[in-house]
């Protein structure tokens, strides 16, 4: 796909953004274990950098997926994995059903502030019985009056504990597992919602993770998005943003981690050469750049897919696996030519190593790429 | 009053900078390029003086290969109202010199009627910082060089230089060439709605020969060689060393 000027402009524009608003505040916001979303969210909302591909209708930009694919990529500038997840939480998790499915309504109440930056999302998928297994998800909404009662337990919700609002998967119905759910807007302030305290992780420590109770909470049903049981659907459709976001950021970190072991092997001294003149480290380097350029030339073929209104399901899913498996190799492969600066706290590439883990598990888990992937090929286990 | 803007298309000031192997210049093929660091600040400053209702309109002009009409956009894109670009080379690593820039600007500013141009004080690729003084030659008006403040008062600017040693302030008249030095602002970055409306900003289309202005070099380029490689530096172990070995190669 060429690219235009206006995503290079974009990608400027973001990796400005990242270098003058966020990187001078990342280590502290690491500490920290939370991120300002409200503050950050807002500073972005304020440069149209929230809804790069929503509705102008909702104060969106309007552009297709590929924009938001370069911005994606560009927010690997932030030091730190928490943060730029946040965002794809808000941009490409928790926002692309409500602004496809949502009716005129619901989307002037929770998309138009969520594309200003206004408010803050997340996602509610998972939870302690099983994530990547959205099938056999528990929570329920069951009607009354106009209402729906939502009761259940929802786990790793990022951006959780600051959230206005939250994108909920919960049955609706008693049919077959994959028609009987609904995604649900439920403000985070309604009575009945209860974050408990934030995750501790072993790495994405910027961004909050939150497990979130939900009892006898009571939503009107006009904030369902779209039809009834149709959720699991919808949250299908939405995953195929999920996971090119993730597989998009995640090749454009990798792409840093390369970048900045490269800088640092050419400074690194031993044995009275630089790092970069042994043969290994240079072979080694070379393989890995070949491995994220084989990961970018799947990543755009799933985005030129979705430029294109096609169903890109497939290789999004194809490349989520890829960044995933990637995630446990690339960084770990980098980080061992730090030797022992790249174990400390000290250096970016430690961080870096510590946070891509979660490719391969957030957004679905390695295992349930292949999953899919076999059903595509026609050799899905009978049993199910 | 119109404020005009001249911006230049140099390679990008990230890039590590190669250069051809025949040393007949810096290899330009396929390398990141954007608009020159100092003419960014001056396009800031345009801007920031339309905003304080000091000036109508922002024009910002580039002379150079057809490429920079992206260059132009990035302008347009921070908030300037439209562009000029002289084409005047078809090849990206044939340098237009300063004064035949400085001669194509004199009949942009003939032909527009600014009361400002503010320029960047040089470009980083050949830091030839010449053009901004030529222009001001070749129109007979006041120039202001080095501004790390500029304060537009009707007939008058003050302007503050940096100078060796300290700042100088001039209180020059109008109109004139202001050549932007790093602090006199920062520059902003587009937001991405502005990005999208700078495609549809006015953006005319000149050539060289349209100002009658030849633009064959007057310089020759002898050679271009890579800077020394950094040799490599000692350890000392204590000051009394570190001073005995600053003593030996004279540096107190």
């Amino acid at each position: 796909m060429l690219l235009t000027h206006e995503h290079n402009e974009l990608r400027r524009t973001v990796t400005r953004w990242v270098e003058d608003e966020i990187n001078p505040h990342i280590d502290e916001w690491e500490a920290a274990g939370i991120f300002p979303a409200h503050e950050v969210f807002k500073s972005l909302g304020d440069r149209g950098l929230l809804g790069v591909h929503k509705p102008e209708k909702f104060g969106g930009m309007g552009l297709d997926f590929s924009f938001a694919a370069v911005m994606a990529e560009a927010l690997a500038a932030i030091k730190a994995g928490g943060v730029p997840m946040a965002i794809g939480a808000q941009t490409d998790m928790c926002t692309p059903a409500l602004a496809q499915h949502g009716s005129d309504a619901l989307r002037e109440e929770f998309l138009r502030p969520a594309i200003a930056g206004e408010y803050v999302g997340c996602i509610g998928v998972s939870e302690p019985g099983g994530g990547s297994d959205v099938a056999a998800l528990k929570t329920t909404a069951r009607k009354d009056g106009d209402d729906y009662v939502i009761n259940g337990t929802k786990l790793w919700i990022t951006n959780g504990t600051q959230a206005d609002f939250c994108c909920l998967l919960a049955n609706t119905g008693d049919g077959p597992i994959h028609q009987n759910k609904s995604l649900i807007i439920v403000p985070m302030k309604t009575k009945g919602v209860e974050v408990t305290k934030k995750i501790t992780k072993i790495g994405m420590n910027s961004s909050d993770t939150a497990q979130i109770f939900f009892d006898d909470v009571r939503v009107p049903q006009r904030n369902r998005i779209g039809e009834e049981n149709k959720g699991f659907i919808y949250q299908m459709q939405q995953f195929q943003y999920e996971r090119l976001w993730c597989a998009l950021n995640a090749a454009a970190v990798f792409q840093r981690a390369i970048d900045i072991t490269v800088d640092y092997t050419k400074e690194r001294k031993a044995f009275g050469r630089s790092l970069s003149d042994n043969q290994w480290i240079g072979f080694k380097l070379a393989e890995m750049q070949t491995e994220v350029e084989a990961l970018n030339a799947l990543n755009w073929k799933g985005v030129e897919m979705v430029v294109a209104g096609q169903d890109a399901t497939k290789v999004a899913t194809m490349a989520k696996l890829m960044a995933g498996k990637l995630s446990r190799t690339l960084p770990d492969g980098c980080l061992q030519f730090w030797g022992g600066m790249g174990y400390s706290d000290e250096s970016e590439i430690s961080r870096l190593y510590r946070d891509a883990r979660l490719t391969a598990i957030g957004g679905g888990a390695d295992e349930v790429m292949l999953q899919i992937l076999t059903k595509y090929m026609g050799i899905f286990g009978s049993n199910h | 009053m119109k404020v005009l803007v001249p911006v230049k298309r140099v390679i990008d000031y990230n890039v590590k900078v190669r250069v051809k192997s025949d040393g007949s210049g810096v290899d330009l093929a396929n390398v990141k390029m954007s608009m020159n660091p100092f003419d960014e600040i001056a396009v800031e400053e345009a801007i920031r003086l339309k905003e304080a209702g000091k000036a109508d309109e922002v024009i910002v002009v580039s002379i150079g290969v057809k490429q920079a009409q992206e260059t132009l956009r990035t302008a347009l894109a921070m908030g300037a109202d439209r562009a000029i670009l002289v084409i005047a080379a078809d090849d990206v690593h044939q340098d237009i010199e300063p004064l035949a820039v400085a001669k194509i600007l004199k009949a942009v500013v003939e032909a527009e009627g600014p009361g400002l141009v503010i320029a960047g004080k040089q470009a980083i690729d050949n830091d030839m910082n010449a053009t901004g003084q030529m222009l001001s030659a070749l129109l007979g008006w006041s120039q202001g060089t080095f501004a790390s403040e500029l304060d537009v008062d009707g007939d008058t600017a003050v302007i503050t230089r940096e100078v060796d040693g300290g700042l100088q302030t001039i209180k020059i008249k109008m109109p004139a060439i202001v050549t932007a030095d790093l602090r006199l602002n920062e520059p902003r970055y587009a937001s991405l709605p502005n990005i999208m409306k700078a495609k549809k900003k006015p953006l005319d289309e000149k050539t060289a020969a349209d100002f009658g202005v030849d633009v064959t070099p007057r310089l020759e380029i002898v050679k271009t060689t890579e800077p020394a490689a950094r040799s490599a530096g000692i350890k000392v172990g204590s000051v009394d060393e570190l001073v005995a070995k600053l003593k030996e190669v004279g540096a107190v």
